[in-house]
């Protein structure tokens, strides 16, 4: 029994965690490069929708799962146009795409309400899988998981070792000094928020097409804003953010199980911890977190014509 | 000679301020209209039948037309609720939730105190929207205050917990034991309810919308109070230094812009709905922030904005039932009136 429980709720923190990490890398690259994106949750909703959409169509998961991304990518690319060469707040337009991407997946998903698919295929690792609690909860889970951490290491990479990291950091601390080195901060935050869009539309494919294996409407609840509080929360840094999606995923899986397991507690009192447990962790460590933050964040780059 | 061509241009430069906005608004509005329609055929709909049916239903009939300001109340409301606290460049993202928490204050009265003449009852639902929205707002203010949270997240995930509050009341506590399985509260007694105006729905809440508008517009301009409200806005590090309390005015700027959109919640259950429902609202909080940005937080602009996207709201109700695309189809309709106009504003910020 405790066994069980404790086996459910390790796996059910990982696959709930894994569009939480996705989503708070795409947040992270964004601050990083000095932007904010509050539509997020559109590009995941966008990401979700044509994931589904296409898997349905060619009953390929893996075809679903890149034009999931092309398609967050590319929806990305109009908040990078608005905010970087229109120079419009930041905040306002972020809100904006989240509407857009709430609207443009409904459209889209109308006739694929209650569609079937198979979904990512769980690929149980030899051996390991068949361990005791541990096997099930850590080595039976769809490709998405398994790369998560893979990606939160490469990003860190990218950031914190390579040329192009580092110009996108000095677009996001300074981007009058970038310009001055030869980069030109509108052509690195352009790469950087389609790159940030296909991390996106990933984290939403997770759910259409790993978690939920269907689609509905407005499915992400809130999780593209909790990543932006992630971002935060791991202090601007790719590894911190996996512990953050741990611990968040960690409580969407707890009430789950609580629900499960019949506690009785409204569903909808659960349903706050991931919230609320945002705003507490914040409340916390917030002070702290904001000197970690890029220099110029949310401000706009008018150097270049 | 010179002077009188010094005159003429000054008078033309009147019309021209006045004009010039209303054109490139038009201008604006018929880009991003076009726009729309282009993704409308994309999907395989006719966007001539779609515009036609938002305009006979809700310019082109009375019943359309007053439908139309029924959703401005909650919108200019909720604009507000966006446009105060970003005097002092604080981004009150919250709207929703305080929305929320302002409906379950006023229902909590509604229920609680329905014995009691109308006047008095509909005055305390108000007090009670009002201070329950402008609390929960302050909580983000007071995070803020203190240097820990930045409001603009606190209050998004405040939202959250607002809309998951009122779930857990009208599924469990409050629920109607006469409703089945709807959730939803009982329905208020007659003098829980905003009186109309002259047969349609439009209710008072307008009514207080408009003056609310006024009034701050009136108190920014003319008050002790706006003046250091905008000597913060201005500069706020100077501000400090001439002993404005800044911490008090995040607290009372929040609270007041929480408590404008839980009048907003108030008067949306008093009026319209007759009982807390979750369905209460369908994103008047977002729109309303979105509002204040398209109009700059200028309290005509607001009005006006509202007014806009009061149409494009009322409007998705009836696409729903006649196109049969789903109701939130008409968010992007919203989103690329608000790309245009955010595109078009640049540089500012």
């Amino acid at each position: 029994m405790i066994a069980g429980i404790v086996r459910s709720l390790l796996s059910g923190s990982i696959v709930s965690g894994t569009p939480l990490l996705y989503a708070t890398l795409a947040e992270l690259l964004s601050e990083r490069a000095g932007v904010v994106n509050l539509g997020l949750e559109g590009v995941m909703l966008v990401g979700a929708v044509v994931g589904f959409i296409a898997t349905v169509h060619t009953g390929s998961a893996a075809v679903g799962l890149v034009a999931a991304g092309l398609a967050g990518g590319v929806f990305n690319l109009i908040f990078a146009f608005v905010v970087v060469r229109r120079r419009a707040n930041q905040l306002a337009a972020g809100l904006t795409l989240m509407f857009c991407g709430v609207g443009l997946s409904a459209l889209m998903g109308a006739r694929y309400v209650g569609s079937q698919i198979a979904g990512l295929p769980e690929l149980r690792v030899p051996i390991l899988a068949d361990l005791p609690i541990v096997g099930p909860a850590l080595f039976a889970h769809d490709v998405l998981v398994y790369a998560a951490v893979p990606v939160a290491a490469l990003t860190w990479w990218v950031l914190f070792r390579t040329r192009w990291g580092l110009f996108v950091r000095a677009v996001g601390e300074n981007p009058v000094a970038a310009f001055a080195a030869g980069k030109n901060p509108h052509v690195v935050q352009y790469q950087v928020l389609f790159v940030a869009g296909v991390l996106g539309g990933i984290a939403g494919a997770h759910l259409s097409l790993a978690v939920a294996r269907t689609w509905a409407e407005w499915m992400t609840a809130g999780r593209g804003f909790i990543a932006v509080a992630l971002v935060i929360f791991s202090t601007w840094h790719p590894l911190r953010a996996v512990a953050g999606a741990l611990l968040f995923g960690g409580a969407i899986s707890l009430q789950l199980q609580l629900q499960a397991l019949g506690v009785p507690l409204s569903p909808f009192l659960l349903d706050m911890l991931p919230y609320v447990l945002s705003l507490a962790v914040l409340a916390v460590w917030g002070g702290r977190a904001r000197h970690a933050a890029p220099g110029s964040l949310g401000r706009v780059f008018q150097g270049t014509p | 000679m010179a002077d009188a061509s010094i005159v003429r241009d000054a008078r033309l430069d009147t019309g021209r301020r006045l004009a010039a906005p209303l054109g490139r608004f038009a201008a604006l509005l018929a880009i991003a209209l076009a726009l729309f329609a282009a993704i409308l055929m994309l999907f395989g709909r006719n966007p001539l039948r779609a515009y036609a049916d938002i305009f006979s239903s809700t310019l082109g009939s009375t019943y359309g037309f007053s439908e139309t300001l029924v959703k401005m109340a909650p919108l200019i409301l909720t604009a507000l609720a966006a446009a105060v606290p970003a005097r002092i460049w604080l981004i009150n993202v919250g709207g929703e939730g305080q929305l929320f928490v302002g409906a379950l204050c006023a229902t909590w009265a509604a229920i609680h105190l329905a014995g009691l003449p109308s006047f008095l009852l509909l005055t305390i639902m108000a007090a009670l929207g009002f201070l329950g929205g402008g609390l929960w707002a302050a909580i983000a203010g007071a995070l803020r205050a203190s240097g820990r949270v930045s409001e603009t997240i606190s209050t998004l995930l405040m939202n959250y917990v607002a809309i998951l509050l009122v779930n857990f009341l009208v599924f469990g506590p409050w629920k109607d034991p006469e409703g089945v399985n709807y959730p939803q509260t009982v329905e208020f007694a007659a003098g829980a309810i905003l009186p109309m105006l002259g047969g349609t729905r439009v209710h008072l809440g307008l009514v207080l919308a408009l003056v609310a508008t006024a009034v701050l517009a009136f108190m920014l301009a003319r008050t002790r109070w706006g003046l250091e409200v905008r000597a913060i806005g201005g500069n706020a590090e100077a501000a400090r230094r001439n002993g404005i309390p800044i911490e008090r005015y995040v607290l009372v700027m929040m609270f007041i812009g929480g408590g404008l959109a839980g009048l907003a919640g108030m008067a949306e259950v008093s009026a319209i709905q007759g009982r807390l429902r979750p369905s209460l609202s369908p994103g008047y909080g977002y729109s309303g922030f979105l509002i204040s940005w398209m109009a700059g937080g200028h309290p005509a602009g607001i009005v006006a904005a509202a007014f806009v996207l009061a149409v494009i709201t009322a409007g998705g109700d009836i696409l729903q039932m006649t196109q049969a695309l789903p109701g939130s189809v008409v968010n992007i309709l919203m989103a690329v009136v608000l790309f245009v106009v955010l595109g078009r504003q640049a540089g500012r910020r």
